[in-house]
């Protein structure tokens, strides 16, 4: 069934990244996201950036046709929506490092805002780092990681994860990201013997667990996942590795 | 426990019960992950000549007693499928499903899948959403005749024919098949269907028009496979609606001697085929039927 929301307020979160607040009194969990329609343009899954139980929201960077078109909606504009759709974050387990990658960050947000636990937000440049002032007021700690050095650490997420869970155990690493950053998590966290849950991402069509278009070997992200744990993705060879294409195709990632 | 063995004309199933294509079955470790979670067999997604990405989004969503989807039949194309196939037929049986515009393209197609391993193939004169095939092909009997005597003509498994509901001469059709030496009918496909937004005042799906499936459409295929039963001599198999063992009763009893799921996968999980093994099967012993074939169209007596 599709649900049709009222925008009630756009923030700028970056050049390209805006966060769309809406009336949804839909029961949502961490992790989860929606399939967001965008007439005349295309149907785009999206996490769930944002929690409350009168509101939810996503943040949205422009990139493709559709999230363009979506950067023109305004407060008072409607969104027709499906969903809430996969399984959400584990969160029985309080001590966990929070990471977001990029637009990733939308995923983790609200992990961050109701564990308050230690948050990584990393982006390739101060000018990508999304969410700060949430992050800020909820996390326990937080750090920033750019790769060009322009705001907090030099360096990636990954080096820096390293780097704080040297200094601190925590039972979960919490991440969402672009899949190379996402990879090379998962690599640390099997080098360290680090137990997490990765929010993984692939091309959607039905969002709903029947259509078969998203799997990584015969798990469909859109209901087994988005969230998996470490000893899932270990059975995963298409993780890091390849994605298959809208006709079904296998695509090497390099 | 009363045996859940079937047969389908010269194949034989331990269980009656497989995925219906297009659900979970795009890829070789679907259909893996399929056949281990108690389907008797799988159907794969229709494969055409060449890849498609199908229609673009939306084309599914959630209705009342169901779902819609205008999938637009997206498929790797069949020189591709070959490696998917590999992964799949050493684990179980595997019914090659196929879309073509004429005899030639479904011909082509079924010797491949014959080579690939396919212990039969499935064919789409059904696909209420793809201009040119599926259904499109499929109301004409003459066309489907000529469908089905090309593709016997070039294959030595069984051939399937998945006909739909939209059409109101499907005994017509059905016949047609069987004329042709058609090994059995599948039915049903989807209902042609179309949402609408108000809000935004067009239809939601990019293609517009859509197919109906889900529980809702389970007395329309309970009655196609009974119309069947009455017209033809050639084994049925039902699909439509089916999410529990009830509902895989009333197919058989309508004439089915195996079914299909689909659309039960989403709102019940993979473990529909186990929950419809094990409930079909305690109803058997409950009601003294010593197997599927002596329920096969008692609903007809």
């Amino acid at each position: 069934m599709s649900d049709v929301v009222t925008i009630k307020q756009v923030i700028q979160e970056a050049y390209d990244t805006k966060t769309f607040v809406f009336d949804w009194d839909a029961d949502v969990k961490p992790g989860q996201f929606i399939m967001i329609w965008i007439p005349g343009t295309d149907e785009i899954p999206m996490s769930v950036s944002g929690i409350t139980a009168k509101t939810k929201s996503v943040t949205v960077k422009a990139i493709g046709d559709a999230t363009k078109r979506l950067h023109e909606f305004k407060e008072g504009d409607k969104l027709s929506i499906r969903g809430p759709f996969g399984n959400g974050f584990d969160l029985s387990n309080k001590n966990v490092l929070i990471i977001g990658g990029g637009v990733g960050t939308a995923a983790i947000m609200p992990v961050v805002v109701q564990t308050g636990a230690d948050t990584i937000i990393a982006a390739r440049s101060d000018k990508d780092l999304i969410m700060l002032d949430t992050a800020k007021k909820y996390a326990a700690n937080m750090w920033i990681a750019t790769d060009d050095g322009s705001a907090g650490f030099h360096g990636n997420a990954v080096q820096l994860m390293k780097e704080k869970i040297a200094l601190k155990s925590y039972d979960h690493i919490i991440a969402c990201g672009p899949e190379v950053m996402l990879y090379f998590t998962y690599k640390a966290c099997e080098e360290l013997d680090q137990d997490c849950q990765l929010s993984l991402e692939r091309y959607m069509k039905c969002g709903a667990g029947v259509c078969g278009c998203c799997v990584m070997d015969d798990k469909r992200i859109c209901k087994d996942g988005p969230v998996f744990t470490k000893s899932q993705i270990s059975q995963l060879t298409e993780f890091g590795v390849s994605r298959r294409d809208a006709c079904g195709r296998v695509v090497k990632f390099r | 426990m009363a045996s859940l063995k079937t047969e389908i004309g010269s194949i034989s199933l331990e269980r009656p019960s497989m995925i219906a294509s297009g659900i979970m079955d795009e890829t070789g470790k679907s259909l893996v992950r399929v056949l281990e979670s108690g389907a008797g067999a799988v159907v794969t997604k229709s494969i055409g000549l060449v890849p498609n990405p199908g229609h673009d989004n939306p084309c599914f969503m959630e209705v009342r007693g169901g779902y819609v989807n205008a999938m637009g039949l997206p498929n790797p194309g069949i020189e591709l499928f070959k490696e998917e196939m590999d992964e799949a037929v050493p684990k179980g049986k595997v019914i090659g499903s196929i879309y073509g515009a004429g005899p030639d393209d479904f011909s082509k197609l079924a010797a491949k899948m014959e080579d690939y391993g396919a212990c039969a193939v499935e064919l789409n004169l059904s696909c209420p959403h793809a201009k040119g095939y599926g259904m499109e092909v499929g109301t004409d009997p003459e066309m489907v005749r000529s469908i089905v005597s090309a593709v016997k003509s070039s294959v030595s498994i069984p051939v399937w024919a998945k006909l739909t509901p939209n059409t109101h001469i499907l005994t017509k059709i059905g016949l047609a098949v069987q004329e042709a030496g058609g090994d059995a009918i599948v039915a049903i496909n989807t209902l042609k269907a179309m949402v609408i937004s108000p809000e935004f005042a067009r239809p939601i799906m990019s293609n517009k028009f859509c197919g109906l499936s889900g529980e809702a459409v389970k007395p329309v295929g309970v009655r196609a496979i009974y119309d069947l039963r009455s017209a033809v001599d050639i084994p049925l198999i039902g699909v439509g609606g089916i999410s529990d063992w009830r509902d895989a009763a009333e197919y058989i009893m309508a004439g089915a001697c195996a079914f299909q799921i689909g659309s039960a996968v989403g709102t019940k999980g993979l473990e529909v085929f186990s929950q419809i093994n094990d409930g079909l099967s305690s109803f058997m012993d409950e009601y003294g039927y010593d197997s599927i074939k002596s329920m096969v169209g008692v609903a007809h007596e």
